[in-house]
């Protein structure tokens, strides 16, 4: 190609288009728009559910009617319209086995690089795929029934599984936590249910992948980890979601439970449509994530953060028993008209707890990206440790990076640490990269890609690899 | 349904008389219409005010004929000002500083302030007389000028307003003490205006040394020109409750701005500091370094905030907040925030908090010295790192002599 000049390529960089927004026509099975009590009723029913997740939807609805939406977080968007959504879309069809599956659905998943029959041989990740807000597929079942492991969708477990729901349910993130949470547990569709019995240690890596694919549709996924006394389980999660025009809702409630000496790692690679380069459309993301730390055990979040038009997530965790541990690792990439407001809370309650934190935003073009973290050392939290940082890279003069951290110590055998830096990266780094033969994209890739790797490190292979390209791909032409 | 709103405000203000003026007196009418900040303002997320919105203070004391305040002072220039009164029979005064008192209808004021905040819209609108204090061009002054509030008597307000205006290529420094004269249940609500003018050099020391049942709500509120140099230095000692406010804008470029705080806690006293520094140009330089001891129940809280704003390059802002909890009840709240907007900066904040390092402590006892005055020795090192960044001889004399007095903490 000789004719191709830098120019143009930089000319094709910039009108290209989000990588994974295409859209599977599928029939959906959708009930009017609108939210009320019938709304909630016809939902529960279409699932068949018990009476006392009724009536918990119902309570969750008549208090969330009660609470006004948040608006403290560092963004900046149009609040949604929650009569204008439609809360229920299920793929119409329901399947007996994998060979029944939607060819059609079987594609959108190959070009999202995760065929089932490919991961069952080659990776032995078993994957509990939800398309809008059903899941059509649940494999290696079995193999995890074998060891006692429940991994299934949400529905699923409420049906074979209704004492295990509803002890846990809802005892992490109560109903009334905040408005969206409120709002989820009133109108949840489906989402993934996770159970690994005493002493069992997870043999694969679970994951759920996501995907918003209804136009107009919130999806509200509900998820449940929950690991008896000293199992060890990583859970993955990742999203990408078609292009659209207006704004869709995203408003997902994550509880996880490690009960005494058990392990959860938590990874998330989160790369919903995140509006085109003039800020038209992308997905609002809103969501509760938080893990219970019962004695000795630990959970550790990791999250990449690429998508969304705006992003307001605080994947926490509460050290309640003595001895936990809380880790979270998180990159967030905004870029174009994106904005982001992130971070973490660790609540400190019992004695010896542990936490760390590290957060590394980058932004670029008009974005803002925000961390917000609290980190809480209650009074009998002896000996509580804490390490904090965030780092944040500015790659254009029209971005913004904020930094909102919440400190409070009420233990005098505590020790916390925190440190933030913002800045860009140094001409002298680009210079050297570039002495070396690189191009200037290519020497900010290598640079992004150092800034990022502690926290890369901290993903399972698979998806290290997903999340390098993510990165590389939502940073494409934002060198300013 | 009808409306029903917040008394507090009025019973606040029904024993308070006000300035025969227009400009007052219509400020003390809209403050009608507004409520005293609760937890639910993320600015007083960790400060109660109950304190002062329960108490019905009085503005009208006669003044005391028993004030002694030689034990606090470091500069023969120096100005007395008794629970928001000039009393000028007592203090003493030298031609180094323009001083003029002028009352609400007579002020130039030097800043925008937020009547919209309730504390400088109750200051705004009771101040009797402001003191204006001007540097002139050009001129370097070597002895501070030295104010003196001191609280007396019993539940009384002071409303104090001090402009201080520091002409081109000038350097002053100002020392505001805070002191208690047999005083209970005082409040002192002090807002000071500063501007530097272009290569002016302008320190402020605040030492606040309150009686153990005194209030007080301070702000600043200050621009800078451009290669300005602005520092204040805040030392709180003593007082029940303490809130500084530090608003900062830098409107001119090269400009240098510094903030130092030692604050040095105990009983139930509760200290929090707030500061805010505007970069609204390019190629200037901010540092801030708080550190806080806290013993008993008492609590702090740390809320530093430095936005960059767009186009604002080249800018280096550091923050730093170290804390030290020397009992089991003291608590601590500390929020660093930046808010950067522009690209080619470096800023930073650091946070810690912890206790004395037992490993120093049992190093230090090895070689003879007691636990207590090992102790002692690691806290002075702690806080003697700001308390030596004032670069004033005076002024480090004193707070070592107060911190004695108060602490019986030695520095070397």
């Amino acid at each position: 190609m000789a004719g191709y000049t830098e120019e143009e390529l930089a000319e094709d960089l910039k009108n290209q288009e989000y990588k994974f927004g295409f859209t599977t026509e599928i029939e959906s099975d959708k009930i009017p728009v609108g939210l009320n009590e019938d709304v909630i009723r016809l939902i529960s029913a279409k699932k068949n559910e018990p009476e006392w997740l009724l009536e918990y939807r119902l309570n969750a609805f008549k208090i969330w009617q009660d609470m006004i939406e948040p608006d403290w977080a560092h963004v900046k968007y149009e609040k949604p319209n929650f009569q204008e959504i439609s809360y229920f879309a299920a793929p119409k069809k329901q399947y007996e086995s994998w060979d029944d599956v939607d060819p059609e659905m079987k594609a959108t998943m190959d070009k999202l690089g995760i065929s089932l029959d490919e991961q069952k041989k080659l990776t032995g990740v078993a994957v509990d795929f939800v398309m809008d807000s059903v899941s059509v597929a649940t494999s290696f079942k079995e193999k995890l029934g074998e060891l006692g492991i429940i991994f299934s969708s949400f529905s699923e477990a409420v049906q074979n599984h209704p004492d295990l729901v509803r002890k846990h349910l809802g005892t992490v993130v109560p109903t009334k936590d905040n408005f969206y949470a409120a709002l989820n547990s009133a109108v949840f569709s489906d989402g993934s249910f996770c159970y690994i019995p005493k002493g069992v240690r997870c043999p694969m890596e679970l994951s759920t992948y996501f995907r918003i694919n209804e136009s107009g549709t919130g999806q509200f996924e509900r998820t449940l980890v929950v690991a008896d006394e000293g199992s060890y389980v990583s859970y993955l999660e990742g999203c990408t979601a078609p292009q659209r025009d207006e704004n869709q809702l995203h408003a997902a409630v994550v509880e996880l439970i490690a009960l005494d000496d058990a392990e959860i790692k938590y990874s998330t690679v989160q790369n919903w449509f995140p509006g085109d380069k003039n800020g038209v459309g992308g997905i609002f993301n809103f969501v509760t994530k938080r893990g219970m730390c019962h004695t000795n055990s630990k959970i550790s979040w990791t999250q990449v953060e690429t998508g969304s038009a705006v992003t307001w997530k605080y994947p926490s965790c509460i050290l309640k028993g003595d001895n936990s541990i809380g880790e979270f690792y998180s990159v967030a990439v905004t870029n174009n008209y994106q904005q982001a407001d992130t971070g973490t809370k660790m609540i400190h309650l019992g004695k010896n707890t542990k936490s760390t934190v590290i957060s590394k935003g980058i932004s670029a073009g008009q974005s803002q990206n925000s961390y917000r973290g609290l980190i809480q050392i209650n009074k009998n939290a002896h000996n509580a440790r804490n390490f904090t940082q965030c780092d944040s890279l500015l790659m254009s003069d029209r971005c913004g990076a904020h930094t909102f951290p919440y400190i409070e110590c009420s233990n005098n055998s505590a020790k916390l640490e925190h440190e933030a830096t913002t800045s860009k990266i140094g001409e002298d780094q680009i210079f050297y990269c570039q002495q070396r033969g690189l191009s200037e994209e290519s020497a900010i890739g290598l640079i992004v890609n150092g800034y990022v790797k502690e926290v890369l490190n901290k993903l399972p292979m698979e998806f290290a690899v997903e999340a390098q390209k993510l990165l590389a791909i939502s940073l494409e032409n934002s060198v300013g | 349904m009808t409306l029903v709103l917040s008394k507090k405000m009025d019973t606040f203000l029904s024993e308070l008389t006000v300035p025969s003026n227009e400009i007052q007196s219509n400020i003390i009418e809209q403050l009608k219409g507004m409520d005293f900040p609760t937890s639910r303002d993320e600015y007083w997320k960790y400060t109660r005010v109950g304190k002062i919105s329960n108490t019905k203070f009085s503005n009208t004391t006669a003044p005391s004929n028993e004030i002694d305040v030689a034990a606090h002072l470091v500069s023969d220039n120096y100005i007395v000002i008794e629970n928001g009164t000039i009393r000028t029979e007592l203090s003493q005064t030298n031609s180094d500083f323009a001083i003029n008192y002028k009352d609400a209808t007579e002020v130039n004021h030097l800043v925008n302030l937020d009547n919209n905040n309730v504390f400088t819209a109750i200051n705004s609108g009771l101040f009797k007389e402001a003191i204006s204090i001007s540097i002139s061009a050009n001129q370097a002054i070597e002895k501070p000028l030295q104010l003196v509030f001191v609280s007396t008597g019993e539940s009384n307000i002071a409303n104090n307003r001090i402009l201080v205006e520091a002409g081109k290529s000038s350097s002053a420094s100002v020392i505001i003490s805070n002191i208690s004269n047999k005083a209970n249940n005082c409040f002192n609500n002090t807002i000071i205006e500063a501007s530097v003018a272009e290569n002016a050099h302008l320190t402020l020391h605040k030492i606040q040394n309150e009686s153990a049942t005194n209030l007080s709500v301070s702000t600043e509120q200050v621009r800078q020109a451009k290669n300005s140099t602005f520092k204040i230095n805040t030392f709180t000692l003593t007082g029940l409750l303490v809130r500084n406010n530090i608003n900062i804008a830098v409107e001119g470029e090269n400009c240098e701005t510094y903030m130092n705080g030692a604050i040095v806690s105990a009983g139930k006293q509760h200290v929090d500091n707030h500061t805010f520094v505007d970069h609204q140009v390019p190629n200037c330089y901010s540092n801030e370094n708080y550190k806080y001891v806290m013993d008993d129940q008492s609590t702090g809280v740390f809320n530093g905030r430095v936005i960059v704003q767009k186009d604002a390059q080249v800018i280096n802002a550091y923050q730093n907040n170290g804390n030290i909890l020397l009992s089991d009840n003291a608590s601590i709240n500390s929020k660093p925030e930046l808010e950067i907007y522009a690209d080619d900066v470096k800023c930073s904040h650091g946070s810690t908090t912890g206790q004395l390092d037992e490993m120093a402590l049992f190093y230090l006892q090895a070689r003879g010295i007691s636990r207590e005055n090992a102790k002692k020795l690691l806290v002075s090192a702690f806080i003697g790192e700001v308390i030596s960044a004032t670069n004033d001889d005076t002024v480090i004399e004193l707070i070592q002599q107060l911190l004695s007095n108060e602490y019986g903490w030695e520095f070397a």
